[in-house]
């Protein structure tokens, strides 16, 4: 098999991915944590781009690195003192939480292993915008109107949530 | 139209393509590649670099002259070498590391900063044939790229462990975070009227028109709302609350020594110039020379002026006129800054936004 700049891109992006995702979840400090998870987002666009999919990552680039991990960081500061990153976590449900990972991994590998992939292409040229805004704003078949709605005014009842539990009341 | 045959007497697209085939003859396909890769990476942090000392003197000279002083005069004729100096000053500098900090934030802080700041500036296009990045969703990607810089800011107030560091770092977070609204809405309703994202083809179809006079009352108002909006985004006067140096020292970037300092602030007079060259894109035209349909004549003068020079002379004007603004009016206070936002101008967006949509249905626009 010949090795191609596109595979060697990919195989740098997956291992920035792998190696980041473990760090978050091992680090001690939470800011860190949150730095971690930026990279892994970073990464996840990057495949993005490689597919020519350039409004994922553009969205994703904007949702998760720009708005996500900024509210994340935005909260920590709000939230937790130098303090927090000192106290250990508690460890009674060990076992138990091993077995599940353990389950877990066993079955995501099983399905990873037993799928069968179509041949993988790097599809040429991007996505048409066009396209793109039609399947989002259309209320045909395979078009999402109104899922998109009904999300928004799910968001929208849970701002709504959110100002009431924080309103001071006098 | 006649007009779109265009012809730059400085043409980028024949030099890239000489580039390339001299390159395609002496290595293989992806030797190529990497090595415009290269070329490209090392040009832009030139020009980033230059950009930015030239936008430092210019800040200054600007700053003294609207305060009746002369401003930088000594260093080289007219002080020009001034900001050249200044430059070895900050790099010879020590990194000095602060006590009991997160090291690893602290130092990785201004990279994210500045990494977002040049990938943004990767997307412009500035002459005909001259731009690196041009995604058919130009203008989004170039808004989500930018957005990025906030989460250095934000690590930077954090990690510094100084109280003032995360008073400014809150205060930018919330600045940009309202503000980004603005720039995207009033964005949007430009790209409502291009009907594309593409930067190339926004500036294609300004050919005959500018899109500030072809879209009339809506793109007037977004165009202001965009400076207003684009002045706070950059974190400079009369919205420099994050590192308002009367009450934070110098806010997020407070405890930052030699070069790391040097980022942060090669980042915000970068970020000027790519408010400034977006606004000149999406509502001035771009590279695009002034035509005026009809007036073959004066067409054609226009045209012997090169694409890069009419780039930079538009962007020069909306910068000082960015300038304009810090250097006249007094800071205001943060409750003032996001009532502003989220009061006046994002309703202000929302309504322009549907009128133009209007306009553009009802073929109103020129």
């Amino acid at each position: 098999m010949e090795f191609t700049l596109e595979q060697a891109g990919f195989a740098f992006l997956a291992a920035v991915i792998v190696i980041f995702s473990i760090m978050t979840v091992t680090t001690k400090r939470i800011l860190r944590a949150a730095t971690y998870l930026l990279f892994v987002l970073f990464a996840t666009a990057g495949i993005y781009f490689q597919l020519n999919y350039s409004f994922l990552g553009a969205v994703q680039l904007l949702i998760y690195a720009g708005g996500i991990i900024v509210l994340y960081v935005f909260s920590i500061l709000l939230t937790s003192s130098d303090e927090d990153k000192k106290a250990p976590l508690r460890n009674r449900r060990t076992l138990s939480g091993l077995i599940v990972s353990i389950v877990g991994a066993v079955m995501c590998i099983y399905l990873l292993l037993t799928h069968c992939y179509p041949p993988v292409l790097f599809a040429e040229g991007e996505v048409d915008m066009h396209a793109i805004g039609y399947a989002m704003m259309g209320t045909g078949k395979y078009q999402y109107l109104l899922p998109f709605e009904a999300v928004s005014v799910l968001l929208l009842a849970c701002i709504i949530g959110g100002l009431l539990i924080a309103r001071k009341r006098k | 139209m006649l007009l779109n045959t265009y012809t730059d007497s400085l043409d980028f697209n024949a030099l890239t393509q000489w580039i390339d085939q001299a390159l395609s003859s002496v290595m293989p396909a992806w030797g190529v590649v990497l090595t415009e890769c290269i070329l490209i990476g090392l040009c832009l942090l030139l020009g980033y670099a230059l950009i930015a000392l030239a936008l430092i003197y210019i800040e200054r000279k600007v700053c003294a002259f609207f305060q009746c002083r002369l401003g930088p005069n000594r260093v080289g004729p007219y002080g020009t070498v001034q900001s050249i100096a200044d430059m070895v000053k900050m790099l010879i500098k020590e990194l000095i590391t602060i006590d009991r900090v997160d090291r690893f934030l602290f130092n990785l802080a201004p990279y994210i900063v500045i990494i977002s700041s040049v990938l943004a500036f990767g997307c412009l296009p500035f002459a005909k044939g001259l731009e690196v990045l041009d995604f058919n969703v130009g203008i989004f990607f170039l808004m989500a790229v930018s957005s990025i810089g906030v989460v250095g800011i934000l690590l930077a107030g954090w990690s510094s462990n100084n109280k003032y560091s995360l008073i400014g770092a809150m205060r930018s977070g919330a600045q940009m975070i309202s503000y980004e609204l603005s720039i995207g809405l009033s964005l949007m309703t430009m790209v409502v009227l291009a009907g594309t994202m593409q930067l190339s083809e926004i500036v294609e179809r300004q050919a005959d028109c500018w899109f500030l006079f072809s879209g009339h009352i809506p793109a007037v108002i977004a165009f202001l709302v965009y400076l207003v909006a684009g002045t706070a985004e950059t974190n400079r006067g009369p919205f420099d609350l994050p590192e308002a140096d009367s009450e934070l020292t110098a806010g997020y970037h407070t405890e930052y020594s030699g070069m790391h300092f040097g980022f942060f602030y090669l980042a915000e007079y970068l970020n000027l110039f790519i408010v400034s060259a977006v606004a000149a894109t999406m509502f001035l035209g771009g590279w695009m020379p002034l035509h005026i349909a009809g007036w073959d004549g004066f067409n054609a003068v226009m045209d012997y002026i090169p694409s890069l020079v009419w780039f930079l002379i538009k962007v020069g004007v909306i910068i000082f006129v960015i300038m304009w603004f810090k250097w006249t009016f007094p800071r205001l206070r943060i409750d003032q800054l996001l009532k502003l936002e989220w009061k006046y101008l994002l309703p202000i967006n929302l309504l322009n936004l549907l009128l133009m949509v209007i306009i553009v249905v009802t073929g109103l626009h020129f």
